[in-house]
């Protein structure tokens, strides 16, 4: 299985260099920092969503929900949302990129743990309860921002609106370095976690008697993905809000593709795999779409296509249990 | 030795067990028997704390349950639970090494591997190491559980219902390598079992639970009687006696 990373690591490597060479033409000086500033956010986001599902479909024992189909990145409105209600926007646009992270940061995980406890409870173990749950969950984040947002004047709704659909095209080199720091410390986390995490798979009663008590290893998780999904989140926009993000299904697709190059319950086999498929996929994908195919439709429409049909077939073939 | 001490448990509000105070010495196989929903597998769960003490206290091998840390007290005592659900595709070899974690915490060395082979040989799953756990049968997967307790190389280990779906040729072979494993090994094991004469036939002591408290307990000879059968158990069946144990007659 390492020759198989090794492949996936050449791939990722190989799309990265073609992302960059492919048609490079023109005022070279000007189009090659804008292309790499693309790609580091494209690979910050392909990383950070990645590892993000693996560890909350771990936590969960499930592989069909997925912190992005529970409403994670919808969250991020919606803290955004609320600070422009409460600051107004020129307030709002007073905070400075890093400000604004911890802020949305501390907000998403304390949101997260909140909604991670009540889904847990509510599934009760049982899968289909759980991804029920969750999508039900999701729906309710999105309909209250959507409530919050008409609500607020429509000068400063405008302000929320340009935010959520931010873009690769106007990357701003703090907020990129401060989700480079956040993901490199959550995968670092993740990768800290990635023994413990093996034994949860066990199941809860197992884990505890192997000395592994899953509530404890949970919040680490929980916490370490909303870390994830918030750096990647306010770097690409939220994911399904039709930003040049990935879309809600992109980690979904990361992780059953995954499973499928290497079937292992063992993390550290399993983190990086589906690192390097979140980064070939985003920077592949961007590449075929934008070079290639010179097409103008946003990679999201395509991923969410896949997405849909894996998801369907998850489901479908999912033994019963 | 474990000792229990005024374990009293309630769940949502009904009381599950009462009072109990219960001593079982080191060495040996302690059965744990009673009818349906008398409580054991919540005084075994308790025991390993599966689930948290409400009232009362438990210690195994003179390390209290509680405030012990997790990890030392997985290297004192290894539990298989009554419902074993494995949420990642496992072979069998896979979820027996999982019984070392204790011991090296993710990095398992020659003598973790050692032990690994040790416990397959033993429990004779060799063959079906490279095995998913959804590819082999009831008794081998009760087998492959078994073993990764046994892996896992602690003084105590508790079983609950391991004979659960078994046929009598697999459930004999099993209680045969948990008598071997106090026999041999010295340790010590506490087992559930709803059989009472796989309790009488291979146990040296029993300890009988209905609704939350202890009925009896003592030396299978000594306990199993009619009027057991008839006071806890609600049954009128006769009990013989062979080779100095007793066996209820079906
Ligand atoms: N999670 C639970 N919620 C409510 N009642 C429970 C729960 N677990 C066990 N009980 C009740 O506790 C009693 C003892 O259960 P248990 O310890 O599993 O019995 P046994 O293993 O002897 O069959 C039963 O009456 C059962 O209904
Ligand atoms: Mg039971």
């Amino acid at each position: 299985m390492p020759r198989r990373l090794i492949a996936l690591a050449l791939l990722l490597a190989l799309s990265a260099a073609a992302y960059i060479l492919i048609d490079l033409k023109g005022p070279v000086a000007f189009i090659l920092p804008y292309r790499l500033t693309k790609l580091a956010a494209l690979m910050l986001v392909g990383v950070a969503i990645a590892v993000a599902t693996v560890l909350f479909q771990t936590i969960t024992g499930n592989r069909i929900l997925t912190p992005s189909l529970m409403g994670f990145d919808a969250l991020y409105v919606f803290v955004l949302t609320a600070l422009v209600h409460t600051l107004g926007s020129v307030g709002f646009s007073a905070l400075s990129p890093g400000v604004l992270f911890a802020l949305n940061l501390t907000a998403m995980t304390a949101l997260g743990l909140v909604l991670f406890g009540v889904l847990m409870r509510l599934a009760r173990g049982d899968m289909v309860r759980l991804v029920l749950t969750g999508i039900v969950i999701g729906l309710l984040i999105r309909a209250i921002t959507e409530f919050l947002q008409r609500l607020i004047d429509p000068n400063e709704f405008q302000t929320v609106q340009s935010l959520s659909f931010a873009r690769f095209t106007q990357i701003d080199g703090v907020l990129l370095a401060v989700s480079a720091v956040a993901v490199i410390v959550g995968t670092g986390l993740a990768w800290h976690l990635r023994h413990r995490l093996d034994v949860l798979s066990l199941g809860q009663e197992a884990a505890t008697g192997l000395g592994e008590p899953p509530a404890s290893l949970h919040r680490l998780a929980l916490l370490t993905i909303c870390l994830l999904v918030a750096a990647a989140t306010s770097l690409a926009g939220p994911l399904s809000s039709g930003g040049f993000g990935p879309a809600s299904f992109f980690g979904l697709i990361v992780t059953a593709f995954a499973h499928m190059v290497t079937p292992t319950h063992r993390h550290a086999i399993l983190l990086p795999c589906a690192a390097l498929i979140g980064g070939i996929i985003l920077i592949g994908g961007q590449l075929v779409m934008e070079r290639l195919l010179d097409l103008a439709t946003p990679l999201t429409v395509v991923i969410e296509l896949i997405g849909g049909a894996v998801f369907l077939y998850l489901l479908l073939k999912r033994r019963a249990a | 030795m474990i000792r229990i001490e005024g374990l009293s448990h309630a769940i949502g509000g009904s009381p599950i067990l009462h009072d109990i105070d219960l001593t079982l010495p080191e060495g040996g196989v302690t059965a744990l028997i009673g009818p349906n929903g008398a409580g054991k597998s919540t005084l075994l769960s308790l025991i390993a704390r599966l689930q948290k003490i409400q009232a009362g206290r438990i210690t195994v091998g003179g390390q209290e349950v509680g405030r012990t840390s997790d990890r030392d007290l997985a290297r004192t005592l290894a539990v298989m639970a009554q419902s074993t659900h494995v949420s990642a595709r496992l072979s069998v070899a896979d979820l027996v090494s999982f019984g070392r974690y204790p011991w090296h915490r993710g990095r398992p060395g020659a003598i973790d591997r050692d032990h690994v082979e040790q416990a397959l040989t033993r429990f004779d799953l060799l063959a079906l190491r490279h095995r998913f756990l959804d590819e082999i049968s009831g008794g081998q997967r009760q087998r492959a559980f078994v073993a990764m307790a046994y892996a896992q190389d602690t003084p105590y280990l508790l079983l609950d219902e391991p004979l659960n779906n078994l046929d009598i040729a697999a459930a004999r072979d099993l209680m045969g390598l948990v008598r071997d494993m106090a026999d041999r090994d010295g340790r010590t094991v506490v087992i559930v079992l709803h059989d009472i004469n796989y309790a009488t036939g291979f146990a040296d002591r029993l300890v009988v639970l209905k609704d939350g408290r202890i009925a009896a307990q003592g030396q299978p000879a000594q306990i199993v009687t009619e009027a057991l059968l008839r006071d806890v158990f609600g049954t009128s069946a006769t009990v013989e006696t062979l080779q100095g144990r007793p066996y209820v007659v079906v």
